[in-house]
């Protein structure tokens, strides 16, 4: 099946690039719509960015505010790094969709208005004192009225479906409208259909027939005023498939357990925003890889480092709350020097807080939050693509040092998708794991009060250069011993009480965490090389950091940037490169978490751009705040 | 295949060079050498045996076994345990705990490692009170029971460990006593061979803090009216003169004197197969001084493990789905090149 699109004779504009949305009840499929048009931009070559975003109820009331749904495409014929500050074009499929999304549409801009849902009844869910298409409130707006629910309703009447059946194919209507304004392609979205669909024919045929009647629509009807074309970006040659950060996650833990040739085991407890982690794993055993719906996120954490004593690599996946509950069993891995990784998808919080939104704000608990002296290892990639690369160092950090390893990623990049250029899996890096078969004591080594000389013997805690010890696996003749929470002896691993021993191991476990730094590539600074402003970021935020310094940069003003993938340790060069700017600005969607790490270890006088509404920057937020230190 | 002669191991070769820090007269010393001894006679290598446990004075038993160990915290063992056996579904994994440790804090992790029926053996340490942190009453403290947190009588209702367990869906559920080191060796060894999760409540006396709380079946002189030791298929006879036993009325068990009005044929045969846990339930709920509390197995079943299953799943996917392929998952989505 394939539909060739219609010639027009209408008008058509080049851009540079476009930002849409989609905005509907929970239940108006608005979601799928924005995946799939997203999907179609990617393969028509345009670099895309998206930002999907919805409430926590999985069902809020039928058009009210409380359950509208949005999902927003960025795609643009140049390198883009965000889903974009404000639109150029919004669909709305009610008024509650209209009330909480139009104030991010552009002036001038388009937007495109269900026509059949403004009754007095809708109006009043959406606390519409009067019709705002008829008040004059949307002027301004190239507003074109559709009536969706009817022509939908035309389109799919073949079909015979129940009238609830038939409202549900509107989303297509709406999708094939927007799909002929930008000048898309069917053909994606029509296999996607037959996939989803094949075995209920009825259903495939509604859902055809209304996004061709959806498309033919503007091709016919006068209302619409123009098309938009976006020209192919220029990307680096290769090819290409569009996913998001748990998707990249899920793949780069799976990539990074065969090239260690290591059973992957991961015991998750669901939370949103990382329960797309498990589903994803869980269809994974042909990899080797096991999975473990556990009790509750302490389970989930022990599960994770019980496997990994016995020789897998425990992963657990996770968002902030539960990391409250995995904070005593991450510390026993702590001071049993086991690998396990602790994925950290971020959300509002403190509490509950905002399940579906996201924040930045769990970096000082990865940092410091159990008792103790308790260093582990925290990285965080920067953007969706990025969790691929960043899952894989979890894993080679961990089990090369012994050490939990913390990975923060953050609601907006676990959900946000954009295009991944597929890496050659031969020249994936390989992680060798070395695990121990013969004792290790032997009659010269390391002296040790109680330990050393002692050949035959298996010493858990005598460690290499690194300060890593060994990875010794149950099963292994000879190499029984003890491990556990109690301070330990070092090189023997016998429980031990006495206060040098003590610090002593304390200040190991830190040093051998600091070691880390020497595997890990410098803070590469973009932009400026040297000047009046460093801005400083980490995780999540990096697109809309990065767009706000070009866009400063191109107004002649000397801005570097650096962007922490490596929070602890961090890279080497990091004083270094501080040393080259004078001021520094760090925007956190946190109170200042980094900030204050920074103005601590550093000593350098840096100030927060601090958000935290939920949502990710606009771009406009950070050039707001670089221009005012230029103007000071 | 090749059968390789396991070297024949003794109680000795299971002990760690490690000084053991329990006080003099509690009664895990006495569990120790059972467990020690229990081993030896497996056949199974030592290497592949691991004591997993939690926090308390029980769960210090790693240090002093010369297997692996992994000394976890507080009452959160069972997860360990299971992360374990799913990276090595064949290890021999042993969980010791306590009443606080299994009960309390980590009474949500026994119910569910118990239900997956991961296969692991499970010796709950019962003494009814608080050791290391020095006596306070714990979850299975007898009602009114007076301690350091409860100086005018505890007023919490215990906790029924073997009522607990099969509750849980536990396939294999036992009680033994520090006491009877006869006895404690060879439900060791019914636990070692079951292949599921085997929960074996053994009654512990803590001489510092309850001292004395399980007297009325350590002591010898008054076990045999107190204590009935089950056996599978064998009428459930108790007292110093054989002369006691259990009848059923409809659910309702009842204490009877063997004799002419209720002849041996009358008391309750002991079936630790039924595959109804009715009685088992009936009796986990034997309490002194109403009813003689049981020793021995309750209940044993075979189903699949949490494991075995676990492996079934993988094998199937690799049948349906070919070994993984990452290039293949790469590019599981719609693609495009860019020349």
């Amino acid at each position: 099946m394939s539909a060739t699109a219609p010639t027009s004779p209408r008008r058509v504009e080049e851009v540079d690039s476009i930002t849409i949305r989609f905005a509907g009840d929970s239940g108006d499929g608005m979601q799928v719509a924005g995946t799939q048009f997203t999907n179609v931009s990617a393969i028509m070559g345009n670099d895309i960015a998206t930002f999907p975003d919805f409430p926590a109820e999985i069902r809020a009331p039928a058009g009210t505010l409380a359950g509208v749904s949005g999902f927003q495409v960025h795609f643009a014929n140049t390198d883009i790094h965000t889903p974009g500050d404000s639109l150029n074009c919004l669909v709305v499929m009610n008024p509650a969709a209209l009330k909480t999304n139009i104030k991010d549409l552009l002036p001038d801009g388009i937007l495109i208005v269900n026509s059949d849902s403004f009754g007095a009844n809708d109006l009043a869910k959406a606390k519409y004192a009067n019709n705002p298409l008829e008040d004059g409130s949307l002027k301004g707006f190239r507003i074109i009225r559709v009536p969706i629910d009817t022509l939908n309703r035309e389109a799919v009447k073949e079909c015979n479906l129940a009238m609830r059946d038939a409202d549900r194919c509107k989303n297509f209507f709406a999708l094939g409208l927007v799909f002929w304004m930008f000048e898309r392609s069917l053909d994606s979205t029509i296999r996607w259909l037959n996939a989803k669909f094949g075995k209920k024919p009825d259903i495939l045929k509604a859902n055809l027939d209304a996004l061709k009647a959806g498309y033919n629509y503007g091709d016919t009807v006068e209302v619409m005023p123009v098309q938009y074309r976006v020209a192919k970006a220029k990307t680096k040659p290769g090819t290409y498939r569009k996913l998001t950060g748990n998707e990249a996650l899920s793949m780069g833990l799976v990539a990074a357990a065969q090239m260690a040739e290591k059973t992957l085991v991961c015991a998750s407890y669901p939370i949103t925003p990382a329960s797309d982690i498990l589903h994803t794993l869980t269809e994974m055993k042909h990899f080797g890889v096991k999975t473990l719906q556990a009790e509750d996120e302490i389970a989930a954490a022990g599960m994770a480092i019980g496997a990994s004593y016995g020789g897998a690599l425990g992963i657990t996946s996770t968002s902030g709350p539960g990391v409250c509950l995995k904070s005593e069993a991450v510390n026993l891995a702590v001071m049993t020097e086991l690998p396990v990784v602790i994925i950290d998808v971020q959300r509002g919080g403190p509490s509950t807080g905002l399940p579906t939104k996201t924040e930045q704000a769990d970096l000082l608990q990865a940092f410091f939050g159990r008792n103790g002296e308790s260093p582990v290892a925290v990285i965080a990639p920067r953007s969706p693509s990025d969790c691929f690369d960043m899952a894989f160092e979890a894993v080679r950090i961990a089990t090369e040092f012994m050490v939990p390893t913390f990975l923060l990623s953050d609601g907006y990049i676990a959900n946000g998708a954009e295009p991944w250029l597929i890496p050659s899996v031969d020249q994936l890096p390989k992680i060798t794991i070395k695990h121990p078969t013969a004792p290790n004591g032997t009659s010269n080594g390391p002296s040790h009060e109680n330990g050393a000389g002692e050949p035959g013997k298996f010493l858990p805690y005598k460690r290499d250069e690194k300060l890593s010890r060994p990875w010794a696996v149950p099963g292994t003749p000879g190499l029984e011993h003890r491990i556990g929470g109690l301070e330990k002896q070092d090189v023997t691993g016998n429980i031990n009480y006495e206060a040098g021993n003590h610090e002593h191991m304390v200040r190991t476990r830190a040093q051998k965490v600091a070691n880390i730094a020497q595997t890990i590539p410098d803070l590469e600074l973009e932009g400026d090389q040297e000047g009046d402003l460093l801005v400083i970021g980490w995780g999540g935020t990096y697109g809309s950091i990065a767009t706000a310094v070009q866009r400063a940069r191109r107004q002649g003003r000397k801005i570097g940037q650096v962007h922490f993938r490596y929070l602890n340790p961090f890279p080497k060069n990091t004083g270094e490169v501080f040393k080259k700017f004078k001021h520094f600005l760090v925007p956190e969607l946190n109170a200042g978490q980094l900030l204050l790490l920074l103005r601590g270890m550093f000593l350098i006088d840096a100030k927060g751009l601090n958000k935290v509404q939920g949502r990710p920057f606009l771009v406009s937020e950070i050039e707001d705040a670089i221009a005012g230190f230029f103007k000071n | 295949m090749a059968t390789t002669q396991l070297p024949t191991l003794k109680p000795a070769d299971f002990a760690s060079d490690q000084e053991i820090r329990w006080c003099p007269g509690c009664g895990d010393y006495s569990i120790l050498a059972q467990t020690r001894k229990a081993l030896s006679t497996l056949d199974f290598p030592k290497e592949k045996m691991v004591f997993v446990s939690g926090i308390g004075c029980s769960s210090r038993f790693p240090y002093y076994m010369n297997t692996y160990g992994f000394h976890t915290i507080h009452g959160r063992a069972p997860t360990f345990a299971t992360g374990l056996k799913m990276a090595q579904p064949d290890l021999m994994v042993w969980l010791v705990t306590g009443d606080g440790d299994g009960l309390s804090i980590g009474g949500n992790h026994l119910i569910h490692s118990l239900r997956r029926n991961v296969d692991i053996k499970v010796l709950l340490f019962n003494n009814e009170i608080y050791g290391l942190t020095k006596g306070q009453y714990s979850p299975t403290s007898r009602l009114g029971t007076k301690s350091k947190t409860s100086s005018t009588g505890s007023i919490d209702s215990p906790i029924r460990p073997l009522s607990l367990a099969l509750a849980a869906e536990a396939t294999f559920v036992a009680r033994t006593m520090d006491m009877d080191p006869v006895h404690t060796t060879s439900i060791l060894q019914r636990a070692a061979a079951h292949k599921g999760s085997a929960f074996v409540e053994i009654y512990q006396n803590c001489k510092i803090f309850n001292d004395g709380v399980f007297n009325y079946v350590t002591d010898k002189a008054t076990r045999s009216d107190n204590a009935l030791f089950l056996e599978h298929g064998k009428p459930m006879v108790f007292g110093k003169n054989r002369d006691k036993g259990i009848r059923l009325n409809g659910l309702e068990p009842k204490v009877v004197t063997i004799g002419a009005d209720c002849p041996l044929d009358d008391v309750v045969i002991h079936d630790e197969k039924a595959a109804n846990p009715t009685m088992a339930y009936l009796l986990s709920r034997f309490a002194n001084p109403d009813f003689p509390e049981v020793f021995g197995v309750l209940r044993q079943s075979e189903e699949p493990t949490y494991e075995s299953l676990m492996e079934d799943q993988m094998r199937e996917a690799l049948a349906k789905k070919g070994k993984g392929d990452l290039q293949k998952l790469f590019r599981n989505d719609d693609l495009w090149t860019v020349e």
